[in-house]
């Protein structure tokens, strides 16, 4: 029943061109439809138009306004050489140049964020995943389960970024003294302070929230699978294995869609669990750190920090299309 | 689980066979594998609270792993009011509960013009909020705080008499950068719902308001508490927005009153312990209680059969 309610829309977007006459006829939006477009539409009575357009323009207008007009003025800001104060001075591609030439934190960062991308991706995701296949079907315990592996999600980075100090840490830290390197003459490892491991711990913890938050998703997307599809591949002879990665998986698609963009968008966004550590410093450099520190910083290089930000945008750009038009795709077909 | 055969849009899920078929070796193994990987996932938690029982002194000289000689909540009294918690919890209630409520309630519509009315152009709305909360929203920080410094507000919203450092603008761009989310998800959801329902409250006349909160929002409920669960816990652990938007330090949220733990010279780990699992205690007791909606309320696209 759904296919034929979703070409409804179609019927009512190609309105224009469809009564040309009548369009011509009546000035009056609610007379000019074709009959084609008939019950739903003319139902809107002018109340309802009245109330569609408040609570429909508002949260547009919020995003519109505070989304994605501050996103292209930043965009703008990169330009100049704004310092929050004075006038802003167009100063072209000067920022940019100096941020591939002349900003060491740049390329460590680049190479964290990616390094981030790559753990959640290759790690903490699948994990996810693997978790949501166990505790898909019923079993003693699933809800104790569950709840253990999601709590991680709940919590703030900053709080995982103070137990992570509280396992880390170096001299008194939970860690090193479980592997007892933390007496007299002993050399125990720097966990957090030492800037060529300190990433790895910061990986695990975030990977440690990131598999609980793909699991829900993923458990939410195996709900909605149809069980006759899993029947049917188990009539043809399919085993567990089999089924789950060439029928169930690539059913679930929608879903791991979302769960590859929120992957992507969580490697990019990341910023509060090192903020909470060491304020992102120290071997823990990431582009969001480098923003917040440009632009509220003391140096206030407004210009320069939001040229980092589109850097960042433009790989995230590069994510949302991937999704809108996978989206584009969907609906059309 | 009864959770999920309450839930109307999954009537699928309640399809699967019998619980068990048989209780076979590879049940005991996954039973061992799911517990040892949940305690493992516990343990920071369960390790932060038992440090945050025991006197630091004890724990210095007898490491972490040592059976308790004294246990107390005196910790938890101290990093209480040390850091001002009360009034800084209340700064997080006054920013999280008007922008959860608001952000749910807004989505709610514009995915039912979305999903229901079918209003014109509704795909491309439905693409704008989506990508929209994929950005990054370091993005904005400088345009939003030069806006909300030049939006005025009259002193009885604002002590600062701008949207800047002030509740007004952080709630605001919650609402703006949450909604993205909570349109994707529920318009799916609703996708999901069936129609008779509200096509018979067409018949007997009822207008688009009626149809929304009458009809369809109430069927909305577990994606609802779904949402609530996991914008609460986005807008509660904000980190980055406070920062930025505010500059009065009493007026802080309550991840950032941690900051006001951490010593100039010596760190008591287990002062921080008790205030971390003080700061997470709302997020955690909000997902307890809602958990029963959680997994059958994250509709997320429906995959055809």
């Amino acid at each position: 029943m759904r296919p034929k309610a979703d070409l409804e829309p179609a019927v009512s977007v190609g309105e224009p061109t469809a009564g040309a006459p009548a369009s011509a006829a009546a000035p009056e939006t609610g007379r000019r439809r074709p009959r084609a477009a008939r019950r739903r539409i003319r139902r809107l009575t002018t109340r309802d138009r009245l109330v569609i357009t408040v609570l429909l323009g508002l949260p547009l207008l919020f995003t519109f306004v505070l989304v994605w007009a501050t996103t292209l003025a930043s965009v703008g800001l990169s330009f100049t050489n704004w310092d929050g104060i004075g006038s802003a001075k167009f100063v072209g591609i000067d920022n940019y140049k100096e941020l591939f030439t002349n900003y060491p934190p740049f390329a460590t960062a680049i190479w964290h964020n990616l390094l981030w991308l790559g753990f959640l991706a290759l790690v903490a995701t699948p994990l996810g995943l693997l978790f949501a296949v166990l505790l898909d079907r019923k079993i003693r315990f699933g809800r104790f389960y569950q709840s253990a592996l999601y709590l991680p999600v709940v919590l703030s980075l900053a709080v995982i970024g103070f137990i992570s100090q509280l396992i880390f840490a170096r001299d008194d830290g939970i860690l090193n003294t479980l592997l007892g390197t933390t007496g007299p003459g002993q050399h125990p490892v720097d966990w957090i302070g030492d800037p060529h491991i300190n990433i790895w711990v910061v990986l695990v913890m975030a990977g440690w929230r990131h598999a609980g938050y793909v699991m829900v998703l993923y458990l939410a997307g195996l709900k909605g699978v149809d069980p006759s599809l899993k029947e049917a591949a188990a009539i043809d002879g399919a085993n567990a294995r089999q089924t789950f990665f060439r029928v169930v998986f690539p059913v679930m698609r929608p879903v791991n869609i979302i769960v590859g963009v929120i992957t992507v968008i969580e490697a990019l966004r990341a910023f509060d669990i090192v903020y909470a550590i060491n304020g992102g410093t120290n071997g823990l450099e990431l582009l969001s750190v480098l923003i917040t520190d440009n632009i509220i910083g003391e140096a206030s290089r407004i210009g320069f920090g939001s040229a980092i930000a589109v850097v960042l945008l433009l790989i995230s750009v590069g994510c949302i299309v991937a999704y809108c038009m996978t989206e584009l795709r969907e609906e059309k077909s | 689980m009864t959770a999920i055969a309450a839930g109307p849009a999954t009537p699928k899920a309640t399809g699967a066979k019998g619980p068990r078929a048989a209780v076979a070796p590879r049940r005991v193994g996954l039973h061992v594998f799911l517990a040892a990987v949940s305690l493992l996932w516990l343990a920071p938690l369960l390790l932060a609270v038992y440090a945050s029982l025991r006197p630091y002194q004890e724990t210095a000289k007898y490491g972490y792993f040592s059976l308790p000689h004294h246990l107390s909540f005196a910790y938890y009294r101290e990093a209480f009011t040390q850091s001002g918690m009360a009034q800084h919890f209340l700064n997080t209630l006054l920013i999280a509960v008007p922008a959860v409520l608001l952000t749910l309630f807004f989505a709610s519509f514009v995915a039912f013009c979305i999903a229901r009315v079918r209003i014109r152009g509704g795909f491309f709305i439905l693409i704008l909020f989506t990508a929209g909360n994929l950005l990054p929203p370091q993005v904005m920080v400088t345009p939003v705080y030069e806006l909300f410094t030049r939006i005025p507000l009259p002193y009885w919203m604002s002590d600062s008499l701008t949207m800047y450092d002030s509740y007004w603008g952080v709630i605001a761009i919650h609402i703006a950068f949450q909604t993205g989310f909570c349109v994707f998800v529920m318009t799916n959801f609703m996708k999901a719902l069936p129609e008779e329902l509200r096509e018979a409250a067409i018949v007997d006349g009822a207008g688009v308001w009626t149809q929304f909160w009458r009809i369809t929002l109430p069927l909305c409920r577990p994606a609802l508490a779904a949402l609530a669960t996991l914008e609460f816990a986005w807008i509660y652990n904000d980190f980055l927005w406070a920062l930025v938007l505010m500059s009065s330090g009493d007026k802080m949220p309550v991840t950032s009153a941690l900051n006001n733990l951490k010593g100039q010279y010596f760190q008591d780990y287990n002062l921080l312990a008790a205030g971390s699992v003080l700061v997470a205690l709302p997020t955690v007791i909000l997902f307890f209680i809602l958990q029963r909606h959680f997994i059958a309320g994250l509709t997320l696209g429906a995959t055809k059969g």
